[in-house]
Protein backbone atom coordinates (compact mmCIF):
# COMPACT_ATOMS: atom_id res chain seq x y z
CA UNK A 1 0.00 0.00 0.00
CA UNK A 2 0.98 3.61 -0.61
CA UNK A 3 3.64 2.62 -3.07
CA UNK A 4 4.55 4.55 -6.18
CA UNK A 5 5.56 3.22 -9.55
CA UNK A 6 6.61 4.79 -12.82
CA UNK A 7 6.62 3.08 -16.19
CA UNK A 8 7.68 4.61 -19.49
CA UNK A 9 6.40 3.58 -22.89
CA UNK A 10 7.14 5.16 -26.24
CA UNK A 11 4.62 5.69 -28.99
CA UNK A 12 5.08 7.79 -32.13
CA UNK A 13 8.02 9.62 -30.61
CA UNK A 14 6.03 10.50 -27.48
CA UNK A 15 7.14 9.28 -24.07
CA UNK A 16 4.16 8.01 -22.13
CA UNK A 17 4.82 8.11 -18.41
CA UNK A 18 2.45 5.92 -16.41
CA UNK A 19 2.19 7.03 -12.81
CA UNK A 20 0.76 4.61 -10.28
CA UNK A 21 0.03 5.07 -6.60
CA UNK A 22 0.95 7.87 -4.26
CA UNK A 23 2.99 10.87 -5.40
CA UNK A 24 4.07 12.81 -2.30
CA UNK A 25 7.27 14.32 -0.88
CA UNK A 26 8.61 10.81 -0.30
CA UNK A 27 8.09 9.61 -3.88
CA UNK A 28 8.45 12.90 -5.81
CA UNK A 29 12.26 12.55 -6.14
CA UNK A 30 11.74 9.37 -8.17
CA UNK A 31 9.42 11.20 -10.56
CA UNK A 32 11.86 14.09 -10.69
CA UNK A 33 14.69 11.74 -11.69
CA UNK A 34 12.52 10.21 -14.40
CA UNK A 35 11.73 13.62 -15.87
CA UNK A 36 15.36 14.68 -15.67
CA UNK A 37 16.42 11.50 -17.45
CA UNK A 38 13.95 12.13 -20.29
CA UNK A 39 15.22 15.69 -20.68
CA UNK A 40 18.83 14.51 -20.64
CA UNK A 41 17.92 12.15 -23.46
CA UNK A 42 16.33 15.09 -25.31
CA UNK A 43 12.90 13.48 -25.14
CA UNK A 44 10.68 16.50 -24.82
CA UNK A 45 7.26 15.14 -25.80
CA UNK A 46 5.94 13.76 -22.56
CA UNK A 47 2.46 12.44 -21.92
CA UNK A 48 1.75 11.70 -18.28
CA UNK A 49 -0.92 9.06 -17.86
CA UNK A 50 -2.57 9.60 -14.47
CA UNK A 51 -5.07 6.75 -14.74
CA UNK A 52 -3.63 4.82 -11.79
CA UNK A 53 -2.44 7.81 -9.80
CA UNK A 54 -4.17 7.60 -6.42
CA UNK A 55 -2.78 10.69 -4.76
CA UNK A 56 -0.79 13.84 -5.45
CA UNK A 57 0.51 16.52 -3.09
CA UNK A 58 2.28 19.79 -3.87
CA UNK A 59 5.61 17.94 -3.87
CA UNK A 60 4.39 16.00 -6.91
CA UNK A 61 2.90 19.07 -8.55
CA UNK A 62 6.21 20.82 -8.07
CA UNK A 63 7.88 18.30 -10.39
CA UNK A 64 5.51 19.26 -13.21
CA UNK A 65 6.36 22.89 -12.60
CA UNK A 66 10.09 22.37 -12.39
CA UNK A 67 10.45 21.05 -15.92
CA UNK A 68 7.67 22.54 -18.03
CA UNK A 69 9.52 25.68 -19.00
CA UNK A 70 12.65 23.88 -20.11
CA UNK A 71 10.62 21.32 -22.06
CA UNK A 72 8.64 24.03 -23.86
CA UNK A 73 11.82 25.88 -24.65
CA UNK A 74 12.77 22.85 -26.75
CA UNK A 75 9.32 22.84 -28.39
CA UNK A 76 8.13 19.91 -26.37
CA UNK A 77 5.33 19.69 -23.85
CA UNK A 78 4.01 17.83 -20.84
CA UNK A 79 0.41 16.84 -21.49
CA UNK A 80 -1.72 14.92 -19.06
CA UNK A 81 -4.41 12.32 -19.57
CA UNK A 82 -6.85 10.05 -17.71
CA UNK A 83 -6.90 12.16 -14.62
CA UNK A 84 -9.16 10.79 -11.86
CA UNK A 85 -11.47 13.50 -10.44
CA UNK A 86 -9.74 13.64 -7.07
CA UNK A 87 -6.40 14.26 -8.78
CA UNK A 88 -7.93 16.85 -11.12
CA UNK A 89 -9.38 18.67 -8.10
CA UNK A 90 -5.89 19.27 -6.71
CA UNK A 91 -4.61 20.50 -10.08
CA UNK A 92 -7.65 22.73 -10.37
CA UNK A 93 -7.26 24.37 -6.94
CA UNK A 94 -3.83 25.59 -8.01
CA UNK A 95 -4.91 26.73 -11.46
CA UNK A 96 -2.78 24.15 -13.25
CA UNK A 97 -5.37 23.55 -16.02
CA UNK A 98 -4.40 27.02 -17.31
CA UNK A 99 -0.79 25.94 -17.73
CA UNK A 100 -1.11 22.28 -18.73
CA UNK A 101 -3.23 20.57 -21.35
CA UNK A 102 -5.29 17.86 -19.71
CA UNK A 103 -7.10 15.30 -21.89
CA UNK A 104 -9.76 12.73 -21.14
CA UNK A 105 -7.71 9.92 -22.60
CA UNK A 106 -4.31 9.00 -23.92
CA UNK A 107 -5.39 8.94 -27.56
CA UNK A 108 -6.56 12.56 -27.52
CA UNK A 109 -3.32 13.70 -25.94
CA UNK A 110 -1.24 11.66 -28.40
CA UNK A 111 -3.12 13.16 -31.33
CA UNK A 112 -2.31 16.64 -30.08
CA UNK A 113 1.38 15.80 -30.08
CA UNK A 114 1.15 14.26 -33.56
CA UNK A 115 -0.74 17.20 -35.05
CA UNK A 116 1.96 19.53 -33.85
CA UNK A 117 4.88 17.59 -35.33
CA UNK B 1 -25.62 14.76 7.98
CA UNK B 2 -24.82 13.51 11.45
CA UNK B 3 -21.49 12.70 12.86
CA UNK B 4 -20.91 9.00 13.28
CA UNK B 5 -18.56 9.54 16.15
CA UNK B 6 -18.51 13.03 17.60
CA UNK B 7 -15.97 12.45 20.31
CA UNK B 8 -12.63 11.62 18.79
CA UNK B 9 -9.33 12.23 20.52
CA UNK B 10 -6.27 10.73 18.94
CA UNK B 11 -2.55 11.27 18.93
CA UNK B 12 0.27 10.27 16.62
CA UNK B 13 3.96 10.99 16.94
CA UNK B 14 6.26 10.51 13.96
CA UNK B 15 9.86 11.13 13.05
CA UNK B 16 10.47 13.89 10.50
CA UNK B 17 10.79 11.55 7.53
CA UNK B 18 8.84 11.81 4.30
CA UNK B 19 8.23 8.06 4.30
CA UNK B 20 6.01 8.62 7.34
CA UNK B 21 3.59 10.80 5.35
CA UNK B 22 1.58 7.74 4.32
CA UNK B 23 1.19 6.80 7.98
CA UNK B 24 -0.02 10.33 8.75
CA UNK B 25 -2.55 10.28 5.89
CA UNK B 26 -3.95 6.95 7.06
CA UNK B 27 -4.18 8.13 10.65
CA UNK B 28 -6.08 11.28 9.66
CA UNK B 29 -8.23 9.59 7.01
CA UNK B 30 -9.41 6.87 9.37
CA UNK B 31 -10.48 9.43 11.98
CA UNK B 32 -12.13 11.71 9.38
CA UNK B 33 -14.10 8.74 8.08
CA UNK B 34 -15.07 7.79 11.61
CA UNK B 35 -16.31 11.35 12.16
CA UNK B 36 -18.59 11.14 9.12
CA UNK B 37 -16.83 12.98 6.28
CA UNK B 38 -17.35 11.73 2.74
CA UNK B 39 -14.50 10.45 0.57
CA UNK B 40 -13.86 13.80 -1.08
CA UNK B 41 -13.57 15.60 2.25
CA UNK B 42 -11.42 12.83 3.71
CA UNK B 43 -9.01 13.24 0.79
CA UNK B 44 -8.90 16.99 1.29
CA UNK B 45 -8.15 16.74 5.01
CA UNK B 46 -5.47 14.08 4.49
CA UNK B 47 -3.82 16.22 1.80
CA UNK B 48 -3.87 19.34 3.99
CA UNK B 49 -2.21 17.47 6.86
CA UNK B 50 0.34 15.95 4.47
CA UNK B 51 1.19 19.47 3.24
CA UNK B 52 1.59 20.75 6.80
CA UNK B 53 3.93 17.88 7.73
CA UNK B 54 5.87 18.22 4.47
CA UNK B 55 6.41 21.93 5.19
CA UNK B 56 7.59 21.14 8.72
CA UNK B 57 10.12 18.55 7.54
CA UNK B 58 11.38 20.82 4.73
CA UNK B 59 11.39 24.19 6.46
CA UNK B 60 11.12 23.90 10.25
CA UNK B 61 13.47 20.90 10.42
CA UNK B 62 15.39 21.65 7.19
CA UNK B 63 15.14 18.01 6.09
CA UNK B 64 16.69 16.60 9.28
CA UNK B 65 15.15 13.17 9.74
CA UNK B 66 15.50 12.58 13.49
CA UNK B 67 13.09 15.23 14.76
CA UNK B 68 9.56 14.71 15.98
CA UNK B 69 6.18 15.84 14.75
CA UNK B 70 3.14 15.41 16.98
CA UNK B 71 -0.35 15.26 15.59
CA UNK B 72 -3.43 15.67 17.78
CA UNK B 73 -6.92 15.04 16.44
CA UNK B 74 -9.99 16.19 18.26
CA UNK B 75 -13.60 16.78 17.42
CA UNK B 76 -16.44 18.77 18.86
CA UNK B 77 -19.96 19.03 17.51
CA UNK B 78 -19.40 19.41 13.78
CA UNK B 79 -15.81 20.49 13.90
CA UNK B 80 -12.79 18.32 13.13
CA UNK B 81 -9.53 19.76 14.35
CA UNK B 82 -5.96 18.69 13.64
CA UNK B 83 -3.11 20.24 15.64
CA UNK B 84 0.37 19.62 14.34
CA UNK B 85 3.31 20.45 16.55
CA UNK B 86 7.01 20.71 15.80
CA UNK B 87 10.06 21.99 17.64
CA UNK B 88 11.96 23.39 14.68
CA UNK B 89 12.55 26.80 13.20
CA UNK B 90 9.56 29.05 13.80
CA UNK B 91 7.43 29.80 10.83
CA UNK B 92 6.17 33.31 10.22
CA UNK B 93 3.19 32.97 7.98
CA UNK B 94 3.06 35.83 5.58
CA UNK B 95 -0.08 36.46 3.73
CA UNK B 96 0.25 33.83 1.09
CA UNK B 97 -1.77 34.67 -1.95
CA UNK B 98 -2.71 32.28 -4.69
CA UNK B 99 0.61 31.41 -6.27
CA UNK B 100 1.34 33.18 -9.52
CA UNK B 101 2.12 30.17 -11.66
CA UNK B 102 3.93 32.14 -14.33
CA UNK B 103 6.13 33.63 -11.66
CA UNK B 104 6.74 30.17 -10.22
CA UNK B 105 7.68 28.83 -13.61
CA UNK B 106 10.16 31.61 -14.15
CA UNK B 107 11.77 31.21 -10.79
CA UNK B 108 11.51 27.42 -10.49
CA UNK B 109 10.06 28.15 -7.14
CA UNK B 110 8.17 25.20 -5.76
CA UNK B 111 7.41 26.71 -2.37
CA UNK B 112 4.13 28.25 -1.38
CA UNK B 113 1.93 25.73 -3.13
CA UNK B 114 1.51 23.60 -0.03
CA UNK B 115 0.41 26.52 2.09
CA UNK B 116 -2.05 27.67 -0.53
CA UNK B 117 -3.45 24.14 -0.82
CA UNK B 118 -3.92 23.88 2.95
CA UNK B 119 -5.87 27.11 3.02
CA UNK B 120 -8.01 26.02 0.10
CA UNK B 121 -8.73 22.57 1.47
CA UNK B 122 -9.58 23.43 5.07
CA UNK B 123 -12.04 25.86 6.64
CA UNK B 124 -9.44 27.35 8.93
CA UNK B 125 -5.64 27.29 9.12
CA UNK B 126 -3.88 28.94 12.07
CA UNK B 127 -0.25 29.18 13.06
CA UNK B 128 1.07 29.94 16.48
CA UNK B 129 4.31 29.74 18.41
CA UNK B 130 3.72 28.26 21.86
CA UNK B 131 5.48 29.18 25.09
CA UNK B 132 7.70 26.11 25.12
CA UNK B 133 9.16 27.08 21.75
CA UNK B 134 7.06 24.73 19.72
CA UNK B 135 5.23 25.68 16.57
CA UNK B 136 1.63 24.73 16.15
CA UNK B 137 -0.49 24.54 13.04
CA UNK B 138 -4.21 24.11 13.56
CA UNK B 139 -6.33 22.85 10.71
CA UNK B 140 -10.08 22.86 11.10
CA UNK B 141 -12.77 21.38 8.90
CA UNK B 142 -16.48 21.56 9.58
CA UNK B 143 -18.80 18.73 8.81
CA UNK B 144 -21.65 20.25 6.82
CA UNK B 145 -24.99 19.51 8.34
Amino acid sequence: MNEFKIKIREQSNVQIVDLKGYLDAHTAPEFEQTMQKLINEKKYNILVNCKNLSYISSAGLGVFMAYIEEIRKYKGDIKLANMPPKIYNVFDILGFPLIYEIYNNEEEALNKFLKKS
Amino acid sequence: MKTKNSNIKKYLKILSQFENLSKVRKFVSDAAKDFGFDDDEINRIALAVDEACTNIIRHAYENKNDKTIEIYLSTSDYSFEVRIIDYGKPFEPKKVKKPDLQHHLEKYNKGGLGMFLMRSLMDKVQYQINKNNCNEVRLIKKLHK
